[in-house]
């Protein structure tokens, strides 16, 4: 069928709205009615793999999203998690969310790969976890550096918002957090007091035996930081970490020559506890990562949007490392033993004598 | 707790100790046309110095972020202990560093500001999407160059500091041959999180470069609705 008209996707099929990678720029930073509005344009331009997913109530109400992003196969699959957005200022981190997702819809059409990770596993991608805090660091010129979400302090307290990335339970409260309701690092009232962190924990935590990896977007320092935060607690992969690690920091390396920084939060940046990536590990997921992206203080949290789409495209070099790493690990391990059987077939073949036409 | 001797070059006690470096080396050699940013630790060091402090000795990268030129430089920097509060002590060579000849550009700058007819006053540098018009650069690098005495001042062990943003910077009438500035900027401490203000008073001129005249720390609840009570 020969086309008519540009309004046809890569495969050919003639859509008659336009698809949303055509519209939407998503190298300039979009508050958060059009993330919202992008993401249900996502999910009605790829019906067959895309869902979204309610999840949770930040603190002022608003729905907590996140997109599903598989071929739906009937089975329970294994997945991979990807947050955006725990803390407000950190513009790059939306960015990259919406950017991962186009990026993979896209080699979704065309790579082999890609379409067999997406019959494997399904991705979980919150574009922005801290809603409230996102909307208020866009309401004026002294809102943007707000990192924290907006929920009260506690009683007799004049400052308000906890830092998501300390209330998560894992060995909270014990180092890097602050008690003083004022702080940036205001770890909360209790482990999980607040909503957006309830949220996580109540969807991951019930799935938890099927997440592969999970990945937590935050700016900036640009490192790849792995479990944990309390130095007195090693995670028991802290081998693997570091090794795929380090081979991510090389993928991104690769494609604009920015270096990352990889290990622990004490070793290179500072020790802190209640983080969502330290949560993760200790339910046993075994890839936990903190991505600080662009840049290294310059612009800091305000990266120029002439900067967003290589930050992106390394972050999303880096990320698939990762996610390849732990894809090809659970499924291709028949594959491997499968090749091996042929090849040991193969030599006692040769061995013999025996021809095999 | 504290590393002693060889240092790992990526992990955070020789790297906050050579942002110290970059905070003495824009202190000392920044411009509006010269702004320096640390690209790599090589190698770092570390020891207790008895009754002064700890004493950290570094080779460093160093990048000139406009002319985007990269060089080496040796440092050591001195973090004191002891009464009261003190700045750490820096001393550096860059193989380089003054090589660069900006003279025409820092002289025609220095005349428009000279010769214009109104002051020049800017906000908000870079913006909430990291942009800064052409024309404000200059004002963009002195106020980072301004700030880095500030956040040299401010440093320690336990910091890490870089200028988030130029909320306000203003230009005041001089009679003499310095151009003079007022400015409010906001500096991002990384350990802490905070974001902490800073008001600056500093001149500049191309043979004089940055001259902070006056620095104040500025109260500043940043999560509180009403703003705080001011003396």
């Amino acid at each position: 069928m020969v086309p008519k008209d540009n309004l046809e996707d890569f495969a050919g099929h003639k859509t008659d709205h336009h698809e949303v990678q055509v519209e939407y720029d998503y190298f300039k930073f979009h508050p958060m009615p059009e993330i919202t509005d992008w993401m249900s344009q996502v999910v009605k331009d790829y019906p067959e793999v895309v869902t979204t997913v309610d999840y949770g109530q930040t603190y002022e109400n608003r729905v907590i999203s996140l997109l599903k992003i598989g071929l739906n196969t009937g089975e329970k699959k294994k997945a991979i998690w990807m947050d955006c957005g725990i803390h407000a200022r950190e513009w790059i981190a939306p960015a990259f969310c919406q950017y991962f997702v186009r990026e993979i819809l896209h080699a979704y059409k065309t790579d082999p790969k890609m379409q067999t990770m997406m019959k494997n596993i399904d991705f979980y991608v919150t574009p922005v976890l801290n809603k409230d805090g996102y909307i208020y660091s866009w309401k004026d010129n002294t809102t943007r550096l707000w990192r924290k979400n907006r929920s009260p302090g506690p009683l007799g307290c004049n400052c308000s918002g906890t830092d998501l990335n300390r209330n998560f339970d894992a060995i909270w409260g014990s180092i890097g957090v602050s008690f003083n309701c004022c702080s940036q690092v205001f770890c909360g009232t209790h482990p999980a007091s607040e909503p957006e962190a309830q949220a996580v924990t109540y969807f991951v935590g019930s799935r938890k035996e099927d997440f592969l990896c999970f990945l937590t977007i935050h700016s900036y320092g640009q490192l790849l930081l792995i479990p944990y935060g309390n130095p007195n607690y090693t995670a028991s992969n802290y081998d693997e970490l570091l090794k795929v690690g380090l081979g991510a920091a090389d993928a991104i390396r690769s494609v604009h020559g920015m270096n990352y920084t990889v290990g622990t939060s004490p070793d290179v940046l500072y020790a802190n506890a209640g983080s969502s990536r330290d949560w993760a590990r200790l339910q046993g997921i075994p890839l936990a990562y903190t991505f600080e992206l662009r840049d290294k203080g310059i612009f800091g949290f305000q990266l120029p949007e002439d900067q967003i789409q290589p930050a992106c495209e390394e972050a999303y070099s880096g990320a698939m490392h990762i996610i390849t790493y732990a894809h090809d690990k659970t499924f291709n391990a028949a594959v491997a033993t499968a090749a091996a059987t042929l090849w040991t077939m193969l030599l006692a073949v040769g061995v013999t004598g025996t021809t095999l036409m | 707790m504290m590393a002693t001797g060889e240092l790992n070059p990526n992990h955070y006690p020789a790297q906050r100790a050579a942002k110290v470096v970059q905070h003495y080396l824009n202190t000392r050699y920044g411009s509006p046309y010269r702004l320096l940013g640390l690209q790599r630790v090589h190698s770092g060091n570390a020891e207790d110095v008895e009754d002064s402090g700890r004493k950290y000795q570094l080779e460093i990268s160093v990048q000139e972020m406009i002319g985007n030129t990269t060089e080496k430089c040796s440092a050591e920097v001195l973090f004191p202990r002891g009464e009261g509060q003190r700045s750490p002590q820096v001393q550096a060579s860059c193989e380089q560093l003054l090589k660069v000849n900006n003279t025409a550009q820092e002289e025609a700058l220095y005349k428009l500001f000279k010769t214009n007819q109104s002051l020049l006053s800017a906000q908000n540098l870079p913006d909430s999407y990291g942009h800064i018009e052409p024309d404000m650069k200059p004002l963009w690098h002195l106020s980072i160059v301004a700030s880095s005495a500030v956040m040299l001042n401010e440093s320690t062990e336990n910091t890490l500091y870089n200028m988030a943003q130029v909320a306000n910077i203003t230009q005041l009438a001089t009679e003499n041959d310095q151009v003079k500035f007022d400015c409010h900027v906001l500096l991002h401490e990384m350990v802490s999180q905070e974001i902490i203000h800073w008001k600056l008073l500093f001149t500049w001129s191309p043979p004089e470069g940055v001259k902070v005249l006056q620095m104040e720390q500025l109260p500043h609840c940043h999560d509180c609705e009403k703003p705080p009570n001011t003396n």
